[in-house]
């Protein structure tokens, strides 16, 4: 792959996307539309992400991939082996290695710091979009922060179904102004939004870049008597015991056995590394993980 | 006992293999060669460069063989590969008023300089099998006669000489360019153009079909279809005058619509435009309706809230690559956003039959 640029796209293309990260991270939560261009993987698939990683990242950086939290889900896998042949540069599965992570609907359980930058793959980068699907008129009430209407409608759910129905893409309000959508990670993940990293998000097919820059106030929409509530299943991970991470949910055979898992591979390999094991784990290195 | 999904990288690598595989099929029928693809699935070449923004017939035909046959792939090959292509200027714009014309027809005038030239068309085949192709393709030769040579001005010529047709307002402005600047809305006409060409043919033909039944209906005449080439020019700076870089097939449709006038424009005809590579009739008309459909606001026309009209809409869902994949895009694992509204509505039922339950009791207390 070697006639094409470091990182596939050219430098003018490049420059032109810093341009609009620079702009989304100097106004966290607005959406700067940018040039997207046609990736050679799919609208939907992470174009947005990949171009904000291509971008981002230097032939010093050390990158990973994650798909619903995991390296070896297939997209990840394909996306990680992408940017080793356009680019060259180091990949890892460890959380605390990568200086660039690129992930789809989740944020790693692992604190980042200040080192590193995270980039997010982003589908509907609009949060008003379901409630107005007009983006002439979305814009507009961005401009004028009209909100009402997203209050309404977590107003309704909790009239109709006694609770806030949004489990994941839970929208945030950012540094007091925009309202965002950060992408669809589990509403686990929204108290993580505020953290020591760069966060940057891409959506290549609707033409949008946003960005929350380190220690930027991110608060979950709730109201006073119905507060944000982070949710989880209410079990320790099966493999590592790990109590604090969310998790998948993974059927075992027909009779409805369930076991629980970490969604965050590298979490829990690090976990199971230094010696926890869970209800149906063994120590790591005594399996076949073929 | 779960066994972790590993080895992501091995199964794509081997669902790649298997794929090349079954694109080849039965290896003892002979391979298709690029050319033949170029020369016998010549329309399938062209749609796939109109929506592929990039002329090449060479190409196209390389990513109609690879993709299978699946159009929508090739298009996305096309776009994917054009993207990495530099941008060394633009031309001057095409004329196609001296176009070298191998059909070019007339709905409005029964003859008009230039004359009605069928050319190479389906239109007026019966559309029977012709078994004798499986046997065998072979053309027998046909008369050939001397080209016409006379110019063939367009049809909306004459009757803007009688100005009784709408007149494009001129510009030297530098129209935008949507492959290079993010789509904003309300966009203009050259934009919508440019998406109208590079649309899928199945959308812009949807559309335009929707506006003859009915919705925001726009009574068209193709005023003109031409198919031909044309030279393109280019100014190069160190010459300081245009030379001709190449030639291009095109196909150029101008609708003449009815318009019984408006509170803003005094009655008189208008036009939509359709401008594609190659032969694709089908497409430059659905494209011209659209076209026209998309113009009531300059038109000062009404309203009438049907799709066709709306260019958030058309613009936003016509173009295929965007489309599929984000539609595809949901075969992609989703278990993290689907635990969560697994636990979601767990809580929400349990909460849901306390209330149930709750009630119940009430009720028996109160009987």
């Amino acid at each position: 792959m070697s006639d094409y640029n470091f990182a596939y796209l050219d430098e003018q293309t490049k420059r032109m996307i810093r341009r609009a990260i620079l702009k989304g991270l100097a106004v966290p939560g607005y959406q700067v539309p940018f040039a997207s261009r046609e990736m050679p993987m799919p609208y939907g698939w992470g174009t947005g992400g990949v171009q904000v990683s291509a971008a981002t990242l230097t032939p010093d950086d050390t990158f990973k991939v994650i798909d619903q939290g995991a390296d070896d889900t297939t997209n990840a896998v394909s996306i990680r082996k992408f940017f080793e042949n356009t680019a060259g540069v180091a990949v890892t599965e460890e959380t605390e290695k990568a200086t660039v992570i690129q992930t789809r609907h989740r944020i790693p359980e692992a604190e980042l710091n200040e080192d590193q930058i995270l980039v997010y793959q982003v589908p509907i980068p609009e949060p008003l979009r379901f409630l107005e699907p007009r983006e002439t008129e979305t814009r507009k009430m961005h401009s004028l922060e009209e909100y009402g209407l997203m209050h309404v409608k977590l107003y309704e759910d909790i009239s109709q179904h006694g609770d806030i129905a949004t489990a994941y893409a839970y929208p945030v309000m950012v540094s007091d102004r925009y309202v965002m959508d950060p992408s669809p990670i589990p509403k686990f993940d929204n108290p993580k939004l505020e953290m020591s990293a760069i966060q940057l998000f891409g959506a290549g097919r609707e033409q949008r870049i946003y960005a929350v820059p380190p220690h930027t106030k991110v608060v979950s929409l709730d109201f006073e008597d119905y507060p944000f509530e982070a949710s989880k299943a209410d079990h320790p991970c099966d493999l590592c015991a790990a109590e604090d991470s969310y998790l998948d949910e993974v059927i075992l055979d027909d009779a409805g056995n369930r076991m629980f898992v970490c969604s965050d591979t590298d979490y829990c390999r690090s976990r199971r590394a230094a010696g926890h094991v869970g209800r149906l784990g063994t120590e790591l290195g005594t399996e076949d993980a073929a | 006992m779960y066994v972790a999904v590993k080895g992501g990288e091995k199964a794509i690598d081997n669902a790649h293999a298997w794929l090349a595989e079954e694109r080849r099929g039965d290896t003892s029928v002979a391979e298709l060669s690029v050319a033949q693809i170029r020369e016998q699935l010549s329309l399938a070449v062209n749609r796939v460069m109109t929506e592929g923004s990039l002329f090449d017939p060479d190409l196209a035909a390389l990513a109609i063989k690879q993709s299978r046959g699946d159009l929508i792939e090739a298009v996305f090959l096309i776009r994917a590969y054009r993207t990495t292509l530099p941008r060394f200027g633009a031309t001057l714009p095409v004329d196609t008023g001296g176009m070298a014309c191998d059909r070019r027809i007339s709905a409005t005038f029964k003859d008009a300089p230039g004359g009605q030239v069928l050319g190479p068309t389906f239109d007026y085949t019966h559309r029977l099998l012709d078994f004798k192709l499986a046997a065998e393709g072979e053309v027998v030769p046909v008369e050939t006669g001397a080209p016409r040579c006379g110019p063939t001005p367009h049809i909306t010529e004459f009757l803007q000489g009688e100005d009784i047709i709408q007149r494009e307002p001129e510009s030297d402005a530098v129209p935008g360019d949507l492959t290079r600047e993010p789509m904003e809305f309300p966009s203009n006409r050259a934009l919508r153009l440019q998406s109208l060409t590079r649309g899928d043919e199945g959308f812009i033909l949807g559309m335009a079909y929707s506006t003859q039944r009915g919705y925001a209906r726009n009574h068209a005449f193709v005023g003109e279809l031409r198919i031909g080439k044309v030279p393109v020019e280019m100014e190069i700076p160190e010459l300081g005058f245009a030379i001709e870089i190449g030639e291009l097939e095109l196909t150029e449709c101008e609708t003449v619509n009815q318009f019984q006038g408006s509170k803003t424009e005094p009655p008189q005809f208008t036009r939509g435009y359709g401008l594609v590579f190659g032969q694709s009739e089908r497409k430059s008309i659905a494209m011209a309706l659209v076209d026209r459909a998309l113009r009531w606001k300059e038109l000062g026309e009404d309203n009438l809230g049907a799709a066709a009209q709306d260019e958030e809409f058309v613009l936003s869902h016509s173009d295929n690559i965007q489309a599929t994949g984000f539609l595809e895009h949901i075969k992609l694992p989703h278990y993290v956003d689907f635990q969560s509204e697994l636990e979601l509505v767990r809580k929400l039922r349990r909460e849901a039959e306390e209330r149930l339950k709750g009630e119940f009791t009430a009720q028996e207390a109160a009987e």
